[in-house]
């Protein structure tokens, strides 16, 4: 069997569940509903199948997670994710933060931003505004907090509105929750 | 849901009078999750090997690991039956080793979640845990550790506001 993957990459892993899933032939109606299973839907992550093993947290927590991520206005969905990847560094979620950096390099068609969080260098130059948001993302994911007035006035300064911010604690808050899971309920492998 | 009367929006000390009023109420759909995702974490139906009065003592002591005072009261309410001793950050389970790897693996998984390994999973079934409690288990940290941060968030907003 491969060793889990411990270095940061932007190629999605397989993601091996260190708990027994739910299989779907057994599955309850509790969480069959709590897993959105329809009968043209029927392939279903291990992640998920995991997390149908408390139903009633998945629940709420699939349209919670969806409404953070893609609902519309506010942040963009690049920013978004970037809040993820900061938060999955701190917590060192080697699947959140390959997942959400590969999408943040398809939206924004460019990959040194990642390149230079995963592998941060004397004289990377990230703009002001990318700065300030991972440098806040990044304080509000430690335990505790680090975040600080200064780093909030300084998301205004760069320019995000209100409603931005809000969506970046949201987006990091969430992956202090995500990361929580991933990382301890599972391992990263390799694809092969 | 009035939004105001929600747990994250009141930890944070924000009332309907906030300037943050239009911005939160543009995201009132998320604050009804949290809210409901709380009930299904501390007081779900169905607690299984995890019972409500310890996840009101975990959850507590989670908020005291983030320095978070307001958490930490709003956790008290919830208390019932050994809640107390289970918040209690200088007790680590003592003679009971079910509750000695729970109590563990939530400081870790809290704290410190980079540090979390197999070996931690294996200690939790050792201790008779079995899967669907271990993933009732992370839940609650998980739900907890974003509830105290959207709390800070909200915070430095009101402040910049």
């Amino acid at each position: 069997m491969s060793e889990p993957l411990k270095d940061f990459t932007t190629v999605v892993p397989y993601w091996q569940p260190r708990v027994i899933p739910v299989e779907l032939a057994s599955a309850t109606d509790e969480q069959l509903e709590a897993m959105k299973v329809t009968v043209s839907n029927t392939k279903i992550g291990e992640y998920t199948l995991v997390l149908a093993l408390d139903p009633e947290t998945l629940q709420q927590r699939t349209p919670l997670f969806n409404g953070i991520m893609y609902s519309r206005g506010g942040l963009s969905r690049a920013e978004t994710e970037l809040g993820a990847v900061a938060a999955s560094v701190v917590n060192r979620c080697i699947y959140c933060a390959a997942v959400h950096a590969n999408r943040y390099n398809e939206l924004t068609k460019t990959e040194t931003v990642i390149g230079s969080i995963f592998e941060p260098a004397e004289d990377s130059e990230l703009d002001a505004r990318t700065t300030a948001l991972l440098d806040f993302a990044t304080k509000l994911s430690k335990c505790p907090s680090e975040a600080t007035k200064a780093d909030a006035e300084r998301l205004i300064e760069v320019g995000l509105s209100m409603g931005e911010v809000l969506d970046l604690v949201l987006s990091a808050s969430l992956f202090g929750w995500a990361n929580r899971l991933m990382h301890v309920l599972g391992d990263p492998l390799p694809k092969d | 849901m009035d939004i105001f009367e929600t747990i994250v929006v009141k930890a944070a000390g924000l009332t309907s009078d906030s300037p943050l009023k239009g911005v939160l109420t543009l995201r009132s759909d998320i604050l009804e999750l949290t809210e409901n995702s709380h009930e299904a974490s501390l007081r779900p139906i169905q607690p299984g090997g995890l019972t409500h009065a310890e996840r009101a003592g975990l959850a507590c002591r989670m908020a005291k690991r983030n320095d978070e005072a307001v958490l930490t009261r709003h956790y008290e309410t919830l208390f019932g039956v050994g809640s107390q001793a289970v918040a209690n950050t200088g007790f680590d389970g003592g003679d009971d080793a079910r509750l000695k790897a729970i109590i563990r693996h939530t400081d870790l998984v809290t704290t410190n979640p980079k540090e979390a390994t197999a070996d931690d999973i294996t200690a939790l079934r050792s201790a008779a845990l079995d899967d669907a409690d271990i993933v009732r288990l992370s839940e609650l940290i998980a739900f907890v550790s974003y509830q105290i941060r959207v709390v800070a968030g909200l915070r430095l907003m009101a402040e910049v506001a």
